[in-house]
């Protein structure tokens, strides 16, 4: 009898039990789309704290700032989008409560991360000369190009340090009990680069398929994540909410408006929303959720 | 709405005009628009001066027709999510059309924030792709609403590269450094005055001189005659208001003559 590859299907509350404070976590997708929220909200409800967050960020970033999780933040923008600017990433940094923030250009963060994922120290790249990156991050170096170009000067390159991750959370459309995961949206992102430069990867899925289910009715191209790349599985349905999971459901503009306006209202606006939908588990959300999608139709 | 309103030239007409002359020696590359009249101006541009641009709905898809803003994609002729759109940056054969919070007399752009960058005022989106842009693509700002707040004498945090920084920062920072046009609701001007300064190429018809020199916060380049910028022919004309933009998403961000009188201007 053969034995097939291990089963690493977890809990929510397992995948964050693996997680420690001062742990450099980088959270997947892009933006607003296709979050790993359901474990960010996980981590909102532990004890878990002064995390450095890597991301390219959406209300991941401003959800983990306004609990005061975050020690230091690496990102290139925040935005929801149709809400161009996150309103707790805007509070968390006009009123100084993240104590580390590296400010990269979007580029630079696929650079730093594709670097890790190479197990290199950095790559080079043209990104950040000139700008304000290399000011305020002034740890970031240059390094000059050991071949001449047709001058016979050496160009002086932004030398993108590795993104090293310990642990990285992302959430996909279909995965099978092993690890192996499917997008069906539009874009990856950069998901796979995500697994590849941390430690260990955490993958949360709209719905766990046998493997035999992820190509179905989907080109084997959209297998973005394999196995090898990941450290555990968690079903979590309508996990991205209320970010983009294409097809499976788009972004909750309602909840994203009512988020945003409660985010960037008084604290007793942002105690009545927390109360609401972030006190319970992720059973209690998705029903408050559902309440909500309810009201004024 | 009377007949005279919706047949005479509007200013947003004149600045999507402007934005597609931006692109139409550009070649086949990829127009990248951030914003709506960016957008209007690109795909006005691959209907009429350049219809070998290369257009994508903003998402993750190269559109081979054009459709009419924020519609559907028709026809498709490829695939760009972020990652390719970093591959194309780095290639070069792209030129963006971006926003600005705000831009200095150097042709700097800033979009991270205002104030001090360790604890800003207001904090922005982050620099986004403006310094890998700056330095590897063809870069163009659009400015919705000239003014001093916008127009600097030096931006709070360089997100995008003008040409003066990128000289100083050496040869592979300048080398494809190549801040080609700011379009804004008032004029059209360039990176190109004495010592890369920003330099007035044309006032939009009914703009005087002297209205963009005092909604610009530096010492602006003037040359001793200045054209005023073209109206869009009757084709552009037919293009914008029958084909791209029938339902007016353009006086949103460029307000129609009426409506900027009712307004607090």
């Amino acid at each position: 009898m053969s034995k097939g590859p291990r089963d690493k299907r977890m809990s929510i509350d397992e995948v964050v039990g693996e997680l420690r404070d001062g742990m450099t976590i980088g959270i997947g997708g892009w933006g607003p789309r296709r979050k790993p929220m359901a474990l960010v909200r996980a981590i909102l409800r532990s004890e878990l704290k002064d995390l450095t967050i890597v991301s390219w960020g959406g209300a991941d970033v401003g959800l983990l700032a306004r609990a005061g999780k975050v020690r230091k933040l690496v990102f290139a923008f925040v935005s929801l989008d149709s809400v161009p600017l996150e309103p707790s990433f805007q509070r968390a940094r006009q009123e100084g409560t993240i104590p580390e923030v590296v400010e990269l250009d979007e580029g630079m963060f696929q650079t730093g991360l594709r670097a890790a994922a190479e197990r290199l120290p950095f790559l080079p790249m043209r990104a950040g000369l000139g700008s304000d990156v290399l000011v305020n991050q002034p740890w970031i170096r240059t390094v000059e190009s050991p071949y001449a170009d047709a001058d016979g000067a050496h160009e002086e390159l932004v030398a993108v340090p590795a993104l090293h991750l310990d642990v990285a959370l992302v959430h996909m459309n279909r995965a099978d009990k092993h690890g192996n995961a499917t997008y069906l949206g539009p874009d990856p992102y950069f998901d796979d680069l995500f697994c590849m430069a941390a430690d260990r990867a955490f993958v949360s899925c709209e719905q766990v398929v046998d493997t035999a289910g992820l190509t179905v009715d989907t080109p084997v191209q959209r297998l973005l994540l394999n196995r090898m790349m990941v450290s555990g599985v968690v079903e979590t349905p309508h996990g991205a909410h209320f970010t983009t999971c294409t097809p499976d459901y788009e972004r909750d503009e309602k909840f994203q408006r009512a988020y945003a306006a409660a985010a960037g209202g008084s604290e007793e606006d942002w105690a009545a929303f927390e109360q609401r939908f972030l006190s319970g588990d992720e059973a209690a959300y998705q029903a408050a959720v559902a309440a909500f999608a309810e009201e004024g139709k | 709405m009377s007949t005279d309103a919706s047949t005479s030239v509007t200013r947003a007409d004149v600045c999507a005009a402007a934005i597609a002359d931006a692109f139409r020696d550009d070649g086949e590359i990829f127009a990248s628009p951030m914003g709506m009249l960016p957008m209007l101006g690109v795909r006005l541009a691959k209907l009429t001066s350049n219809p070998d641009l290369v257009i994508s709905d903003g998402e993750s898809l190269f559109l081979a027709g054009v459709p009419p803003l924020f519609a559907k994609a028709d026809v498709v002729e490829g695939w760009i999510p972020f990652r390719r759109v970093f591959d194309v940056v780095a290639y070069g054969k792209r030129h963006v059309m971006m926003g600005a919070t705000q831009v200095d007399r150097h042709g700097n752009q800033n979009i991270s924030a205002i104030g001090d960058w360790s604890r800003p005022k207001r904090q922005l989106l982050g620099s986004r792709g403006a310094p890998g842009n700056t330095v590897n693509n063809r870069t163009s700002y659009w400015v919705p609403k000239h003014s001093t707040r916008v127009f600097v004498e030096a931006v709070d945090i360089v997100s995008g590269v003008g040409p003066k920084r990128a000289r100083e920062a050496g040869p592979a920072a300048a080398r494809y450094n190549d801040i080609h046009r700011i379009v804004t609701n008032l004029a059209v001007l360039d990176v190109k005055g004495a010592g890369d300064t920003v330099r007035l190429l044309s006032v939009h018809p009914g703009v005087s001189v002297d209205e963009v020199r005092a909604a610009t916060g530096f010492e602006l380049e003037v040359p001793a005659d200045v054209p005023t910028t073209r109206e869009p022919t009757a084709e552009e004309q037919v293009v914008i208001r029958e084909v791209l933009d029938p339902k007016g998403l353009r006086f949103k961000e460029v307000p129609r003559p009426d409506a900027q009188q009712g307004g607090a201007s």
